[in-house]
């Protein structure tokens, strides 16, 4: 178990993961899954959020198992290795926001820093906007770091508190396996939620299972290495350290190879599977999720890792998406493939303005 | 037993515990430092980075959780 443990915080921890979601993730799609939407974690909160019926967005309801996995496989990773710590109290009220805003950033461009680099390795050239944007977002976030932006310290919690979010995930995980309606119509018949989609991305899926496993075992691997999609960027700028970037490199490697493979490749702006070719706005929507990640301390598959080993604050993160879904998709801000909504422009500048008066004025004094 | 200079890490969230371990060692260059964390990625990133800078690395569980890393050039 030592050297399991001393490979996995190893160089090749990181590595080995993003082979792991280069590889499967172009499988899922394969299998079911939306076009280079393998994975997303901001798209598959969204469905979730949608299936919960916080939105009524009928093409994206479903409830996705890897974002189960993903926290659960955590739950077992820190659990086996007695790294479960529950612990909260580092400003969960502007993290919430923080969740709220990466994700209506995320649903401009269609996709969380995860999708971002897989539809790159499928072939959509309109990730290269939303690429660069992450990356301007994370630089502006570590502009703030170096400034001396921090939400505070977190303190231990009790054993319980790190516990509701797996529970929540079991919840979900039976709204998917029994489907039950908890709505009535106006003839008091039994209706959704839960809502699936009959059209749409929220109608494409792999096998329940498959997705499960896929999700458990990226868990697994993600809390180990402490695998993060934007700390990779972070961590180089910041710290000259290398250790997370191999891993995004890996994940792009695997997954073009394995879309090649598949015939899943396909290079382009037009065309592609949930997408828009607006420049701008895919650059725009990105600078937002990567700067309200950075600020939170981590991408949003990150921040469900971390709720699988008893972090509250990253789950009230995850909440937050939740909510940003339910916005995104209630008050016109997420794009759709015909284009920008109407007020995602404007939702974008807000979030901007947040989460700039956000790194600005939060401080925590370290005493060295 | 020479002076010890102390950074205390504990409930930072990522990336602070590694930028004010980075920081302290840059501003002491050499002697020796305890950076005091209590998450696994905190004590992993730390070590890494003193380890890579050219720092001797013991690392020593703290009662009531965390550990206590001491770094020595």
């Amino acid at each position: 178990m030592a050297s399991l443990k001393g490979f996995f915080s190893s160089r090749w921890g990181p590595i080995i993961t993003g082979l792991a979601v280069g590889i499967l993730a172009p499988i899922l799609v394969k299998l079911g899954n939306p076009g280079n939407m393998g994975i997303c974690v901001a798209c598959f909160t969204r469905d979730i959020a949608g299936a919960l019926g916080l939105h009524r967005a009928g093409v994206v309801q479903y409830i996705r198992p890897e974002i189960i996995g993903f926290v659960l496989g955590a739950l077992i990773a820190s659990t086996v290795t007695r790294e479960f710590k529950p612990r909260t109290g580092s400003s969960p009220f502007v993290r919430f926001f923080l969740g709220m805003f990466a994700m209506i950033g995320a649903l401009v461009f269609l996709g969380c820093p995860w999708r971002a680099y897989l539809r790159l390795s499928g072939g959509d050239w309109n990730a290269i906007p939303g690429v660069t944007g992450l990356i301007v977002g994370i630089l502006i976030g570590i502009v703030f770091l170096r400034m001396g932006f921090s939400l505070g310290r977190n303190r231990p919690a009790p054993q319980a508190l790190g516990w509701w979010m797996p529970t929540l995930m079991v919840v979900f995980l039976c709204f998917l396996v029994f489907a039950p309606q908890f709505g009535r119509d106006a003839e008091g018949a039994a209706t959704g939620p839960v809502f699936f989609s009959e059209k749409g991305p929220g109608s494409m899926f792999a096998p329940w299972f498959i997705s499960l496993g896929v999700g458990l075992l990226i868990g697994i691997l993600a809390q180990r290495s402490r695998f993060c999609t934007v700390g990779a960027i972070r961590d180089l700028v910041l710290m000259r350290d290398a250790h997370l970037f191999w891993g995004i490199v890996a994940v792009i490697v695997a997954a073009t190879i394995t879309n090649s493979l598949l015939g899943q490749f396909r290079p382009g702006f037009e065309g592609q599977p949930v997408a828009h070719s607006n420049t701008l706005w895919n650059f725009g929507g990105m600078v937002l999720a990567g700067l309200a990640f950075t600020l939170a301390g981590g991408c949003p598959g990150r921040q469900l890792f971390l709720s699988g080993e008893g972090d509250g604050d990253a789950a009230v993160f995850a909440l937050g998406m939740l909510g940003g879904a339910f916005v995104a998709h209630t008050y016109s801000t997420a794009s759709s493939p015909k284009g920008v909504a109407a007020f995602g422009p404007t939702a974008v500048i807000v979030g901007l303005v947040f989460c700039v008066v956000v790194g600005l004025t939060m401080r925590e004094r370290m005493e060295v | 037993m020479s002076e010890i200079t102390t950074v205390d890490a504990r409930g930072l969230s990522c990336p602070a515990p590694a930028v004010a371990a980075k920081k302290a060692m840059k501003s002491w260059s050499r002697g020796r430092l305890e950076v005091l964390v209590d998450s696994p990625t905190a004590k992993d990133n730390v070590a890494r980075l003193a380890e890579d800078d050219g720092w001797k690395v013991t690392l020593e569980e703290i009662n009531g959780g965390g550990h206590r890393l001491i770094l020595e050039k």
